[in-house]
């Protein structure tokens, strides 16, 4: 293949790695109407989970990472019941800075209990140095888990449960769906989702550190924004764009080192443009 | 009666009513600065601690105007620390060494101009921010002051300061030339900068006392109701965010001066978070006196535990901070608390002391009773609905205006 085309499936390959973080976002943003600052966070619990089991405990991949998963499942539904549940029905500033907080708490366990050294983690040897085959297996994993996601949503019971809550709480609640129960199934999906993210980072690079979840999360959180946030094609489209601009400013020697101030700058336009996204909704603000 | 109501009324009645105590905090910081510069009794590190309190107070009093009396979510603090640390030490490196180094230009009003310069391109940058802030708000607003303090970020990073200054090396600030002259003199440095902060607390002080910093904090209760009372929202955003910028810019020069080199990488998203807004949310949104109490704290905290947690145990202070911000913005703010709340907290205490020791002098106080909406934002009700009567019956003064005022004269 041309390196044309392999920088193309890597791009797409990226962009379905944010896209899998940015529906974590946007989903929560959609049905508890909050920002979870900490689902960055969750990615980088999710790749120390599989440098422990993996590197530490020496088991198979597979088992590691399906460990991964449900840890970070059950770390997203314990921070949603310790977090952000108390707080349900305040203002959005004070759950925004308790997720901050908690994205502050997490990272700053994970470096007492493991230091501030990077450390590697190879979970496919086999797929090291071979990027085609890697972002052939990311794209088609992401597109496989967006697929299940959208027909999970529309077509059964829960996710129509979720599609009320989202559209009207209050309404919800009053046709008998346990709402809490339904933000907390929100936050184990995106919380997994954020897992085999996690895991895909890995392949990508081989590296876990501390802070290695804030700047994917920022990013996915800007490409949840990008697409509309609360919706779900919206993160997969501002997802797939974010990917196609990082590789694209990566490649040209010039603007490598501005990758980030361009991916911000088009963040800005766009919202200055589209306040709700690409996607999104506007919505009028009533007294 | 209402000619009388000028700035420098308002300003007269913030120096004399309220807050002795900050003021005479203040005053007990320099005094205490300058018998030690004269008698030149600690070390350098003493001196560092006092000029990283008093920068950091001038930082989170900055961010306190945009979080805590304007309502919205700032997470980009640090770049306009940044733009101000650069652009300041830029301005006093290159253009007021040669003036320095003629004419034996004194280094105190050079730091000044500095800081006037640095705050003023801050202060543009703020204009520039506060456009999208007309039209985003919450957590769309917070990601992008975000991403505009990540832009500058990389910005400061990838310029090439060195090639500008004709200097070899990474592309990390020295302090070189008058600087440094001044750096040499660091004595005095901190008293400087406690002076700028005493400057900032008491002019937003006075501020926010003024029927403008009460326009302020109406949008920040109700951005509608706001409107609909006639406040002029466009124009009160802008200014808040460029008074801010201002005021980040300024903290960032006395930033540069206390440090002997600084990197662009210092001013991230981390920068803005744990040691802006973690303060500010510690010390209490919507409350000047808090968020410079929770500085000093946590600034000598920081010092402190520096010192005693070495290495990787650095982390457990973080873990500490962390928790301390979910249960103190937990406890401030979960519905179910509402009633413990309003019981048990610390300003129900300091009022029962307050009563207890002075008794209330009715007739020397025309302020006493009226309720002061700089006190404690109510979270609760920012980005609510609240009801019509309540919008009627707060905060409107009487239509024969002056009538309160009756006991000053």
């Amino acid at each position: 293949m041309s390196d044309f085309w392999t920088l193309a499936l890597g791009a797409l390959a990226l962009g379905g790695v944010y896209a899998l973080i940015a529906l974590g976002y946007t989903m929560v943003y959609g049905i508890a109407k909050m920002l979870n600052f900490a689902h960055g966070d969750i990615i980088m619990v999710g790749a120390y989970s599989a440098f422990v089991t993996f590197m530490l405990a020496g088991m198979p991949v597979w088992l590691c990472i399906v460990i991964a998963i449900i840890f970070c499942t059950l770390l997203g539904i314990g921070i949603e019941k310790a977090a952000y549940r108390p707080l349900r029905g305040s203002s959005p500033l004070a759950i925004l800075i308790t997720a901050i907080g908690v994205s502050y708490l997490m990272e700053s366990i994970v470096y007492l209990a493991f230091s501030s050294a990077p450390k590697n983690v190879v979970l496919f040897p086999s797929l090291q140095g071979n990027p085609t085959a890697t972002a052939l297996i990311t794209l088609g994993v992401a597109t496989a888990l967006m697929v299940a996601l959208v027909l999970f949503i529309n077509y059964t019971k829960i996710g129509k449960a979720m599609r009320a809550v989202s559209e009207d709480r209050g309404a919800a609640q009053l046709m008998g769906i346990n709402v809490n129960f339904v933000i907390m199934v929100t936050f184990a999906i995106g919380s997994s989702l954020a897992a085999v993210a996690a895991v895909f980072w890995l392949m990508k690079t081989p590296l876990v550190t501390y802070t290695m979840g804030s700047l994917p999360g920022i990013k996915a959180f800007s490409a949840a924004v990008i697409g509309g946030i609360g919706s779900i094609p919206g993160a997969m489209i501002g997802g797939i764009i974010m990917g196609l601009i990082e590789t694209f400013c990566d490649s040209i020697p010039g603007l490598q080192s501005y990758t980030m101030a361009v991916e911000f700058a088009i963040l800005v336009i766009i919202l200055l443009i589209r306040p709700s996204g690409l996607l999104g909704k506007t919505k009028r603000e009533k007294v | 009666m209402s000619e009388k109501r000028t700035y420098f009324s308002y300003f007269k009645k913030g120096l004399t009513i309220r807050n002795y105590w900050v003021y005479t905090l203040f005053a007990v910081f320099i005094a205490i600065g300058l018998v030690l510069s004269i008698t030149d009794l600690p070390k350098a590190s003493t001196y560092q601690l006092f000029e990283q309190i008093g920068y950091t107070i001038v930082i989170v009093i900055s961010l306190s105007l945009v979080v805590g009396f304007l309502g919205e979510l700032s997470l980009g603090h640090a770049g306009f620390m940044s733009i101000g640390a650069f652009t300041g030490m830029f301005f006093q490196q290159v253009v007021l060494n040669s003036l320095a180094s003629q004419k034996g230009f004194p280094a105190v009003i050079a730091l000044f101009i500095s800081m006037i310069v640095g705050g003023t391109i801050a202060a543009v940058f703020g204009f520039i921010i506060s456009l999208p802030a007309l039209r985003l708000k919450g957590d769309y607003l917070a990601i992008v002051t975000l991403a505009f303090g990540e832009i500058v970020k990389v910005f400061f990073q990838n310029i090439d300061i060195q090639s500008i200054t004709n200097k070899k090396g990474s592309p990390v600030w020295s302090t070189t030339g008058i600087i440094h002259d001044f750096r040499f003199d660091y004595k005095w440095l901190y008293i400087i900068i406690f002076a700028v902060a005493l400057l900032f607390i008491v002019m937003i002080r006075n501020l926010l006392r003024s029927p403008h910093g009460r326009n302020i904090m109406a949008i920040r209760d109700n951005e509608i109701a706001a409107k609909a009372m006639g406040v002029n929202v466009v124009f009160y955003k802008i200014f808040v965010f460029v008074l801010s910028a201002f005021i980040a810019g300024v903290a960032g020069v006395l930033f540069g001066v206390s440090q002997a080199t600084f990197a662009a990488a210092k001013f991230d998203y981390n920068y803005s978070i744990n040691n802006i807004l973690v303060i500010v949310v510690l010390g209490g949104m919507g409350n000047l006196e808090g968020s410079i109490i929770a500085a000093i704290v946590v600034a000598l905290l920081n010092n402190r535990l520096q010192s005693v947690l070495s290495g990787d145990l650095a982390a457990l202070k973080n873990v500490i901070y962390a928790m301390v911000l979910i249960i103190v913005v937990i406890y401030n703010n979960a519905p179910f608390l509402k009633r413990f709340r309003e019981k048990y907290n610390l300003r129900n205490a300091f009022n029962a002391i307050k009563a207890k020791i002075v008794k209330p002098k009715d007739s020397e106080d025309p302020e006493k009773g009226m309720p002061d909406p700089s006190y404690g934002a109510d979270w609760s009700k920012i980005p609510t609905k609240i009801p019509m009567d309540a919008i009627v019956t707060t905060d409107v003064l009487p239509s024969n205006d002056g009538d309160e005022w009756k006991g000053e004269n």
